[in-house]
Order: C-alpha cells, then sequence, then structure tokens
C-alpha cells in the first residue's frame, strides 16, 4: 500500500499552482521545511513571505495580501495556526471573508514524541463556530492536493488539516467534492464516519468487523465544515448506529458536527472515537494511536460493542 | 500653502462637527480618538492620499487602514465628505441595518478591510503594501494607529516584519493622545521611549504636532521621500481635541455627548472655524 507525506504533496500542489497563476502567494512562520512551504519558496523566491516565528502577524499580513487580489497560502503547525493566532483568523480573515488558506500541518495525536504542547487536538473546534470558513481534514496525501485545488478555487477563507507523519492512499476513494462526503464501504450493521488519518483505520476496523459478522458502512466526510447535511441524514436513517472517529477532541470537531446534524432531523445514538478531554504524551504515532484509542482494533471494539448493545 | 492649510483646517473642523453630531445621535461610540484624529485624516483624504471616491476599487489607489477602528466616526465622516457614501448614513451610525457599523465593516464604500480588534491593522497594512510590491505599483499605504494599542504584541510583530522586507511604501501614524479607556497610557502600560522603539525596529521615524497641518504635511512628505525603511508618524494629539470639556478628558474615550453637550461642542468648533477664517 502507497504510504506519502500529504505535506510533500501540499509542497508540490503550491509550486503547480504558482505555476499557473501569480496571484499565489505563500507565508509561512519559520517552519517551511516542515510545512513544505520550503519548495515553493525555492521556485517562487520573490512570492514567498518567512514572517518569523510571528504567527498572528502571518495571518494578519495575509489578509492585507488578500484584500489586494492576492490567493494567500500560509502554513505553520496546526498548534500555532489555529490557537496562536485565533483572534485575527476570526477578525481580519474570516470577517473580511478573505482568500486567505490555511494549511496546518502537524495536525493532531500523531506529531508523537514532540508530545502534547504540540499535538493540536482543538484546532477544527476553534475554527468551526467562525462563520465564512472552510475546514478540510483529507483522508490522504492525494486528497490532500484536491483539498489545496478546491481551496485555491474557492472564494474565502480555508483551513486544511494535515498531519506530520506517512498516510496510506486510500484506493477505493471518489473525486474529491468539496462539502461532500464519501462513501467507501456499504454496510447495514453500523455506520462509520471518519476523517484524516482515521478514515484509513477505520476502513481497515471494517474488515476487522466483517470477521465477526458485522457490516459496516464507512464514509469519509473530510469536509467538516460545511458539514454534508444531505449524506449524515442519509447514513441516519439507514443506520440504528453511528459511530464517528476523529484524530481531535471530542468536543466540537466531526463527532460534533455530525451529532448536530442528527439531533435535529433524525435523532439516532451517535457515538465517538475521539481524545476523551484531555492532553496527550510523547511516544510513537503508533503507539499514541492505540492508547488513546484511535486504531482500526480500538474502532472496531467500539463498533462491535456498540452493535451488540 | 497657505491656503491649503486653510482649506485642510476647515475640512478637520468639519469632521469633528460630524463626529458630534453622529455621535449625539447614535447616542453611543468614541468621541476622543475621533477629534485627536480629526487632522490626519483631513490631511490624507483631502491631500495626501490618492483615491477616487467615483471608483473605490480603482486598482491605483493609496491605501488606508484604521487600525485603530473605534474612530471611524472621523473616517466615516471624511469618506461621506469626500462622497463615498451620502451623509445621510452618518445619522444612522450603529443602528440596526445600517450601513455604518460601530466599528469599520468591508461593505463600506472606502473601507479596505474590517477592524476594530487592535493591533492587527499595522499587518493587514503591510500585506497592503507587500502586495503593491508584488504588483509592480507605486501606490502607498498609510496605517492609523492608536498609542493603546501599540501594547498588542501583534504591531511589534508587523514593525519587525515591515523593516525586515524595507518596505518603504508602508507609513504608520500613531495618534499618541495619551489616553486609554482605563487612564493615561503612561500609568496603564506606559509606551516611553517610544520615539527609539521604533527606531531600534527598523523604522524612519517623524515627530509631529498632530494638530499642526503644516507639520504633518511636511511628515508626510519625508515619510513619502524615505527609501528602503518603512516611516511611522509619532503625531503629538491631544485627545478630544477642539472641545474645551472633551480635551484630556478620559472620560470621552468612549462616551457620547449628551444633547446639552452637543449643542456647546458645536458652538466652540463653529468658533474655532470662524477664528481660524478670520486668521486668513
Amino acid at each position: 500500500m502507497e504510504q506519502l507525506y500529504a505535506r510533500d504533496v501540499y509542497g508540490k500542489t503550491l509550486i503547480e499552482l504558482g505555476k499557473k497563476d501569480s496571484r499565489v502567494v505563500v507565508g509561512d512562520a519559520d517552519l517551511s521545511s516542515s510545512t513544505r512551504t520550503s519548495l515553493f519558496a525555492r521556485e517562487f523566491p520573490e512570492r514567498f513571505f518567512n514572517f518569523g516565528i510571528a504567527e498572528q502577524n502571518m495571518m494578519a499580513t495575509a489578509a492585507g495580501l488578500a484584500s489586494c487580489g492576492k490567493i494567500v497560502f500560509v502554513s505553520t503547525f496546526a498548534m500555532f495556526a489555529s490557537a496562536r493566532a485565533l483572534g485575527q483568523v476570526r477578525n481580519t480573515v474570516c470577517y473580511n471573508n478573505l482568500n486567505v488558506k490555511i494549511v496546518a500541518t502537524h495536525a493532531g495525536i500523531t506529531v508523537g514524541e514532540d508530545g502534547s504542547s504540540h499535538q493540536a487536538l482543538e484546532d477544527v473546534n476553534f475554527l468551526r463556530a467562525i462563520p465564512n470558513m472552510h475546514i478540510v481534514v483529507p483522508a490522504d496525501a492525494p486528497q490532500a492536493r484536491e483539498a489545496v485545488i478546491a481551496a485555491y478555487q474557492t472564494e474565502g477563507p480555508f483551513y486544511i488539516r494535515l498531519g506530520r507523519s506517512k498516510v496510506t492512499t486510500i484506493e477505493n476513494k471518489n473525486k474529491f467534492i468539496l462539502g461532500k462526503g464519501d462513501i467507501l464501504e456499504e454496510g447495514k450493521d453500523i455506520a462509520i464516519i471518519a476523517c484524516g488519518l482515521l478514515v484509513n483505520e477505520a476502513l481497515v476496523a471494517g474488515e476487522l468487523l466483517k470477521k465477526k459478522g458485522i457490516s459496516a458502512t464507512v464514509a469519509n466526510i473530510h469536509t467538516i465544515k460545511p458539514i454534508d447535511v444531505e449524506m449524515i441524514i442519509m447514513l441516519a436513517k439507514k443506520h440504528k448506529n453511528i459511530l464517528v472517529c476523529e484524530e481531535h477532541q471530542v468536543t466540537g470537531g466531526l463527532f460534533s458536527a455530525v451529532a448536530e446534524v442528527t439531533s435535529r432531523n433524525c435523532p439516532v445514538k451517535v457515538e465517538r472515537i475521539g481524545m476523551e478531554d484531555k492532553f496527550g504524551q510523547s511516544g510513537s504515532p503508533a503507539q499514541l494511536l492505540e492508547f488513546y484509542g484511535f486504531n482500526a482494533d480500538s474502532i472496531a471494539k467500539k463498533a462491535e460493542s456498540i452493535v451488540r448493545q | 500653502m497657505v491656503k491649503k492649510i486653510a482649506f485642510l483646517k476647515n475640512k478637520a473642523n468639519e469632521i469633528r462637527r460630524l463626529v458630534i453630531e453622529m455621535l449625539a445621535k447614535a447616542a453611543s461610540g468614541h468621541p476622543g480618538g475621533s477629534l485627536s484624529s480629526s487632522d490626519i485624516i483631513a490631511c490624507l483624504y483631502f491631500e495626501v492620499m490618492h483615491h477616487d471616491p467615483k471608483n473605490p476599487k480603482w486598482p491605483d489607489r493609496d491605501r488606508f487602514h484604521l487600525s485603530k477602528g473605534h474612530c471611524c466616526p472621523a473616517l466615516y465622516a471624511a469618506l461621506s465628505m469626500c462622497g463615498y457614501f451620502p451623509q445621510e448614513e452618518l445619522w444612522k451610525l450603529r443602528k440596526i441595518n445600517s450601513l455604518l457599523q460601530g466599528h469599520p465593516d468591508k461593505r463600506i464604500p472606502g473601507i479596505e478591510v474590517a477592524s476594530g480588534s487592535l493591533g492587527q491593522g499595522l499587518s493587514v497594512a503591510l500585506g497592503m503594501a507587500l502586495a503593491a510590491r508584488l504588483d509592480n505599483k507605486d501606490y502607498r499605504t498609510y496605517c492609523l494607529m492608536g498609542d493603546g494599542e501599540l501594547q498588542e504584541g501583534n504591531i511589534w510583530e508587523a514593525a519587525m516584519a515591515a523593516a525586515h522586507y524595507k518596505v518603504d511604501s508602508l507609513c504608520g501614524i500613531v495618534d499618541y493622545n495619551h489616553f486609554q479607556i482605563d487612564g493615561r497610557i503612561e500609568e496603564i502600560m506606559n509606551l516611553e521611549p517610544l520615539a527609539n522603539k521604533w527606531e531600534a525596529f527598523g523604522w524612519h521615524v517623524v515627530q509631529c504636532d498632530g494638530h499642526n497641518i503644516g507639520e504633518l504635511l511636511e511628515a508626510f512628505a519625508k515619510a513619502k521621500a524615505m527609501k528602503l525603511k518603512p516611516t511611522v508618524i509619532i503625531a503629538n494629539t491631544v485627545k478630544g481635541k477642539g472641545v474645551s470639556f472633551m480635551e484630556h478628558v478620559v472620560d470621552f474615550h468612549g462616551r457620547a455627548p449628551s444633547e446639552k453637550e452637543r449643542e456647546i461642542a458645536l458652538k466652540e468648533l463653529e468658533a474655532i472655524e470662524k477664528a481660524e477664517n478670520e486668521e486668513k
């Protein structure tokens, strides 16, 4: 199975966009070698701005550039892209509905060894309540490319959430459509909805469940905002149970977004795999996914217990 | 030059009268800083900046960003005087479903980017100035800051970046009226030595009397002439300038005049204009 860094693909996609459109400008806050905006910087030095370790200035300057017609991609780690500059993102980027595309890397628990200070598990929650914002959590590297292109083509602010580690490329997915979920497996006992890295874990969990005689639907809801209301209602109508999986706190992310839709339209039991209101710790990504219950085994166990209730 | 100065003094006085009128009608808002920045705004909109009220999106226009967004009454007055929108709009300031929001909003003709959350504006202006460089345009970008908001870290991040990128088309103006909501700047969070701070950050610093039109115009000319460095004009001003009972009074940072106060204020401003015109 192919494994790629989504951030590598991001850097290459920026070059692609930079070549075809001179309005594309890129900023970073001293993490360009990690976020891979360095690839763009090498190709288009005059259109790349390193702002140093100053995320607030980066966001508001990006807004100023965008107000003059630029399409501005800015990158740093998810922790700093969301929390450190939230006031600038809310009041200057989103209130003005500007073309600032925040592509944050190193999101989630799989940052790993750096530990809790760098494990952004609240970022989607911080940004989801802000009007005009689009939020995409791609499931793999090719989908990250599609999400970046969609952000380039769509007017307004974006937050695209990428991880640090390599991700398994999902073979049977459909073309990315912003705001539309993608059903990867069809089953009848439970619907597993996931985003990001956990889409692949959910697919593996689906295989494990099959061996136990449980058939699961697996959906990739990569766009957290605007959420695919139609698909969630359809899944809720077809299944007695829903399990939402995300590499994020259980508050304010995909689980919340799904529960908000079902509670208003078709109340159904919605369970969750997420960080249960606590901080992480250092460790390897695989160890952490296991320890905090994010991996395929944990998802399968949870799904089984829900179905057998 | 004498004629030009007299013309701009009249414009500043008109801005002040409109500020008093609109805040009295709105029954809320920020007179102190609006009055202290009226001369600066008059110089920019009626002399210094290239702009076209009939074509607010003219790509080559000079950019203005009001980082101290709460002083928008002075800006709204200038914009309506230029013809960006009808003067009647001023009388609906801060009312529901009106054009003129309590703080600048992008939907208002002549407003480039919303502001109000302090400390972010210099970065926004820096972005506009960098865009000019990328587009090979020679428009200039002006950013009016409050003194209190210089306590925000974001301002100094922007200051560092503007000097680093040698953005000489950027001109910051500090309305240094020495008051913030809770009291005197010196007591709440001292800024001094302010000029040294900007210099240490790599800026060209010009200090002037922010109510002296001649000095202001000279400062803007010096800013324009400076190459490879951004310029900050530290404009020494008086909070509530032009209305005796508002001058240096912290209460009028964010309190609108009553009906009676409105009448007295307008009389005082009319007297000032009359005296100035007789001087000619």
